[in-house]
């Protein structure tokens, strides 16, 4: 099992975590066929790194978080469809702002509750805002999508081209910068109080902590996170649709941390990682049963390996040293 | 004198049931006082309604001279209010420091700070190594907490407790699960708390009660039955009665 995040961690970067930025860059100049996918999977990478902090570090379980994702992405495609807006860093920073509003008054009503019925409502949400987006068909496009999404170039200078190069370079950027704020966070007394939350709420508050307030704070950072990672996949695709809101991409979403590894940040890496990939590789080869490939593997991880991916190669590590 | 602590007519009803039959209690500054009662007389459901994790049906609870009543769990403690748990409540997964620094970080109110490195706050570890070393487990400090013997969890129990600097501290049977001849340990370390701290203490073993307190309330029924200091309890006939049943039978 992994250790925990405490007072006496050393925060200093360790050289195994340059290893996403490495192969990052290394795909954007070996892979220039797959820059499609790679933007796919870093907005995925970025949306878990989200559920990962609230989930994963402050122990709050949620089936909805795609409301955000979703919302970012619509609050993204709209303002550019509809309202003309096309700067992506501004249509970034308008999607967070929505997102932290739905963050902070979503999140006084769920934390306030506990366990199934917290993840009831997360649930309700998420199928409130799939809804909002299903019937408002002349503003979101229903169920025939947003079409229309217009992005002009990153800091009025690099343009959104066809292989997708500026779009996964943008996302890796975006992504570094969140990856830095919560990996910071995570290190910081904020987020050791988070993880003794997770650990023994009753004790926190026993101890003085008002729980409530610290989850609402850690609940909006981690919905400005995600619906920064739909608008980015809204600028990618230039098109939102209902798959990126609602209960189905919560739970894809859920079993991609979980394939990865929860409260560990890299697990967010991993997930989405190997998810998207054997999804892509399985559709191609078996159209009809690919999502049979992604229920056996998630069956072997649940069974077998505790922890994710990541975990095996923490039991590994401790398998080799213990046998040295 | 203001009191440290006080109860004014506290009741609790949970629907017929009534647990806290309008208790009047009073906690001196600096007490050593004890709570004893048999079991399902109220002693825990007493101390929950002192520190707000339940609500009372009526009545108030004065803390040193000020109500409290209304206030919530977190802004009692931070009024100076601590407490120990009957089972142990611990961070089983953090190491020993960890434990007790979470709830000195929040009191100096470092746990806010988001973008600085917890490492840096050295003043935390001072601090709870300093603790740890008055109850005599600074050698475990790194430690896991799941990793220690039973007797050492309840020694972080308190430690816990201790890191809230606490005008105040209810201790729910400090000795509980702990094997008779180890409770030594846990009277040692009750020993060596600050004596500017009232202590009010629920607890079944006797030898422990007789050695720590100077004053002892018996709870029976949700009510208090009698108080007195320790002599006077071990010799009242209605405690006798309470904990042994009718003389004749």
């Amino acid at each position: 099992m992994s250790k925990l995040v405490g007072f006496q961690s050393n925060p200093r970067l360790k050289i195994s975590e340059l290893i996403p930025w490495v192969l990052a860059l290394a795909v954007f100049f070996v892979l220039p066929d797959y820059l499609s996918l790679g933007a796919q999977i870093l907005t995925y990478i970025l949306f878990a790194l989200s559920l990962d902090l609230i989930t994963g570090y402050a122990g709050v379980v949620t089936l909805g978080h795609a409301a955000f994702f979703g919302v970012g992405a619509y609050t993204c495609g709209i303002l550019s469809a509809k309202v003309g807006i096309t700067d992506p860093l501004l249509l970034l920073l308008m999607s967070a702002i929505v997102c932290g509003l739905l963050g902070i008054s979503t999140g006084l009503i769920i934390l306030r509750t506990q366990k199934l019925t917290q993840l009831m409502l997360t649930l309700a949400i998420a199928a409130l805002c799939f809804e909002v987006a299903n019937k408002a068909t002349t503003i979101t496009g229903g169920a025939d999508g947003l079409t229309g999404v217009v992005i002009g170039p990153i800091f009025g200078l690099f343009k959104f081209d066809f292989l997708n190069k500026t779009a996964y370079l943008w996302c890796l950027g975006i992504l570094f910068i969140f990856w830095y704020l919560v990996r910071r966070l995570v290190y910081s007394p904020f987020g050791i109080t988070l993880t003794g939350i997770k650990e023994n709420k009753q004790r926190m508050q026993a101890i003085g902590v008002p729980v409530t307030s610290y989850l609402l704070k850690a609940y909006t950072f981690s919905a400005i996170i995600a619906g920064v990672a739909g608008a980015l996949i809204a600028q990618t695709n230039q098109f939102v649709g209902l798959n990126l809101i609602g209960f189905e991409p919560s739970g894809e979403i859920l079993v991609m941390l979980i394939l990865g590894g929860v409260g560990r940040i890299y697990g967010a890496f991993v997930g989405p990682l190997v998810f998207l990939v054997a999804q892509d590789f399985l559709a191609k080869q078996f159209p009809e049963y690919w999502n049979l490939g992604i229920g056996l593997m998630l069956l072997i991880v649940v069974l077998f390996a505790k922890g994710g991916v990541l975990g095996i190669f923490d039991k590994v590590t401790v398998f080799r040293r213990s046998s040295k | 004198m203001t009191l440290a602590l006080e109860t004014i007519r506290l009741s609790k009803q949970f629907g017929a049931l009534t647990v806290a039959d309008q208790i009047d209690f009073k906690l001196e500054a600096g007490a050593r006082h004890a709570l004893i009662g048999p079991n399902g007389a109220g002693k825990t459901t007493f101390i929950n309604l002192l520190t707000g994790r339940l609500t009372p049906s009526s009545g108030q609870v004065k803390m040193m001279g000020q109500e409290i009543s209304s206030l919530n769990e977190s802004k009692r403690v931070k009024m100076g209010l601590g407490r120990t748990f009957q089972i142990n409540s611990l961070f089983n997964k953090m190491t020993v420091l960890d434990n007790i620094s979470l709830g000195i970080s929040e009191r100096l109110g470092i746990s806010k700070k988001m973008w600085r490195n917890a490492s840096a706050f050295t003043a935390l570890k001072e601090e709870s190594l300093e603790i740890l070393s008055l109850l005599g487990i600074a050698d475990d400090a790194n430690e896991r907490v799941s990793q220690l013997p039973y007797g050492k969890q309840r020694l972080v129990e308190i430690a816990i407790s201790l890191g809230l600097k606490p005008k105040v501290l209810l201790l729910d049977e400090p000795a509980a699960g702990v094997p008779s001849m180890e409770s030594g340990r846990i009277l040692q370390a009750l020993d060596v708390l600050p004596k500017d701290i009232a202590i009010l203490m629920i607890e079944h073993d006797m030898d422990l009660v007789f050695q720590f307190a100077s004053k002892i309330t018996v709870l029976v029924q949700g009510a208090v039955l009698c108080e007195g200091t320790p002599d006077e309890i071990a010799h009242d006939p209605r405690v006798h009665q309470v904990y042994l049943g009718e003389p004749n039978e």
